[in-house]
């Protein structure tokens, strides 16, 4: 009796120990990273070939992305200002909304999916085929060259994805509101310079709303690089084991970011604006 | 191919392991595990699948932690060493993994040659030399392979490419992992005369875990017996062939 009821607490008991452990492990793999990002050796080459993995080669989607969230954004709330007469700050709600939440999210998510998941297949491959195993015999410390590159790549990489993609969004906007909706180029453009000064500027010339959206794809970026190479390195089972860590990778990326997203929008807010 | 000054803490044996004991939440792997390699000595651990023989070897290369007792590598006793100490250590020992663990993103020639392009300032040219005397001496055809991938090569041609990589920085202490699994007959006596070459000429030691019986007494010095996570046997080949025991007598039917 006293063991049927002693049993659910023991499971608690364990799976709070596993999930502290994990949490434990996480940041320990940070803290490693972070020390051997500012010691020698480094992976220069490394480092640039993660650049172009995590960067080049997501421009493509990065910018469809872009593209068709400007174009959506403009077309869905140009019907509800149309009613108001208010089509010309069709650029303000674009600019806005691009520059300030979705530029930074949908970026990250998409790298997430693309890169993140690629990072996470690639380490666990490594790991059940012993290559990391090998790494480190052959007195290579593995977080240092596989895991340092990926989440400097990433830190640098985010941040540029993220203006692309901002640019690209406002773009598409201009697209609807020129084509559709009648528009100048010159009105809307005004309009969405309007939208980002309206918070004010930091350092002089750059506007809260930029630099805002240009600090969140710092962390995300980490957060992905970060993530993902925790479930690659951490990779166990053979190949089905690869493809649990990938999908772990992308989902666990995918919910801190949205719930960092919350929560470095207060802090920004209190930091910047209040 | 010459081998690497020997270090002065070469008078004692270079592997060394006392009273280790390793267990995976309730599950005894290894227990009173202790058996000591000396300079040039080819030892053989043998036994069946799951018993521990591949713990070993990462317990040498401190990839694992053992509960208890110790673990002294050319000297140093790898629980009270640092990091740099242990991959200092590391620098100084070679391993083949069983399924060869060659990166797969690099070609042949990077591979072998990747503990130099990280430990040592030698120019291109150096590097590319001792790419291709350690090639050679696993009777393999550099201008053949060294611009190959892995993917593109056969199980034996990517073992003997894992052996290439494991000496080419000219390593003290050399670690087999199943050298010859899932290998034909030819090519495994190609691995085995392989490993006695490098006692022979570049005199290094080696541990070579293995459930091949007949591999292990073509290239053993010693031979030790796992069962159930304890070495219930030690000796030389013909002390192995001629014990009594019933479970080597099992083991070696």
């Amino acid at each position: 009796m006293s063991s049927s009821r002693a049993s659910p607490i023991r499971w608690l008991n364990e799976a709070l120990k596993a999930a502290a452990y994990r949490v434990q492990s996480y940041f320990g793999l940070l803290r490693r990273v972070l020390a051997s990002a500012v010691t020698r050796p480094f992976y220069w080459r490394d480092l640039a070939q993660q650049m172009d993995t995590i960067g080049v080669a997501s421009l493509g989607i990065v910018a469809l992305t872009g593209l068709f969230t400007g174009m959506v954004l403009a077309l869905q709330s140009s019907v509800e200002m149309k009613q108001f007469g208010a089509t010309i700050y069709i650029g303000r709600l674009v600019g806005a909304s691009a520059v300030r939440e979705l530029g930074p999210v949908l970026t990250a998510l998409m790298v997430a999916g693309r890169a993140g998941s690629g990072m996470a297949a690639q380490l666990g491959s490594m790991r059940i085929t012993e290559q990391i195993d090998a790494l480190s015999t052959l007195g290579v410390d593995p977080v240092r060259k596989l895991v340092t590159p990926r989440f400097l790549a990433a830190l640098i990489m985010l941040p540029v994805l993220t203006v692309i993609m901002d640019v690209i969004a406002v773009g598409g906007g201009m697209l609807i509101a020129v084509v559709k909706l009648d528009l100048t180029a010159t009105m809307y453009l005004r309009s969405v310079y309007q939208s980002l000064a309206q918070t004010g500027f930091i350092f002089r010339y750059i506007p809260i709303d930029v630099f805002g959206g240009l600090v969140k794809p710092l962390v995300f970026g980490g957060i992905i690089a970060l993530t993902s190479c925790y479930y690659g390195m951490n990779t166990r089972g053979g190949t089905e084991g690869v493809g649990r860590a990938t999908t772990q990778a992308v989902v666990s990326s995918s919910i801190l970011i949205l719930a960092s997203d919350y929560f470095l929008t207060q802090l920004l807010i209190a930091l910047l604006i209040e | 191919m010459s081998q690497a000054k020997p270090s002065p803490d070469s008078a004692g044996p270079v592997v060394m392991l006392r009273d280790v004991r390793l267990t995976y939440g309730s599950h005894v792997v290894l227990d009173e595990i202790g058996f000591s390699v000396s300079r040039g000595e080819t030892m053989c651990v043998l036994g069946g699948s799951g018993v521990g023989k591949s713990t070993i070897l990462k317990l040498i290369l401190h990839l694992e932690e053992p509960d208890s007792g110790h673990v002294e590598v050319l000297g140093h006793d790898l629980e009270t060493s640092g990091r740099a100490e242990i991959f200092e250590a590391r620098q100084r020992m070679g391993m083949v993994f069983q399924g060869s663990a060659l990166f797969d993103s690099l070609p042949i020639f990077d591979n072998v040659g990747f503990p130099l392009f990280e430990h040592t300032d030698l120019p291109l040219e150096e590097i590319r030399r001792r790419v291709r005397e350690a090639l050679s001496f696993v009777d393999l055809d550099y201008r053949r392979v060294e611009s190959l991938l892995p993917s593109e090569l056969s199980g034996g041609m990517k073992k003997r490419v894992a052996i290439a990589r494991a000496i080419v920085h000219r390593p003290e202490i050399l670690l087999f992992d199943e050298p010859t699994s899932g290998l034909d007959p030819i090519t495994t006596r190609t691995i085995d005369n392989l490993i006695v070459k490098l006692r022979r000429e570049l005199h290094v030691s080696s541990i070579v875990v293995t459930h091949d019986t007949r591999s292990a007494c073509r290239i053993a010095n010693r031979i030790a017996l796992l069962q159930s996570g304890r070495i219930i046997f030690i000796g030389t080949p013909a002390e192995m062939l001629a014990s009594d025991d019933a479970y080597v007598r099992e083991y070696l039917e």
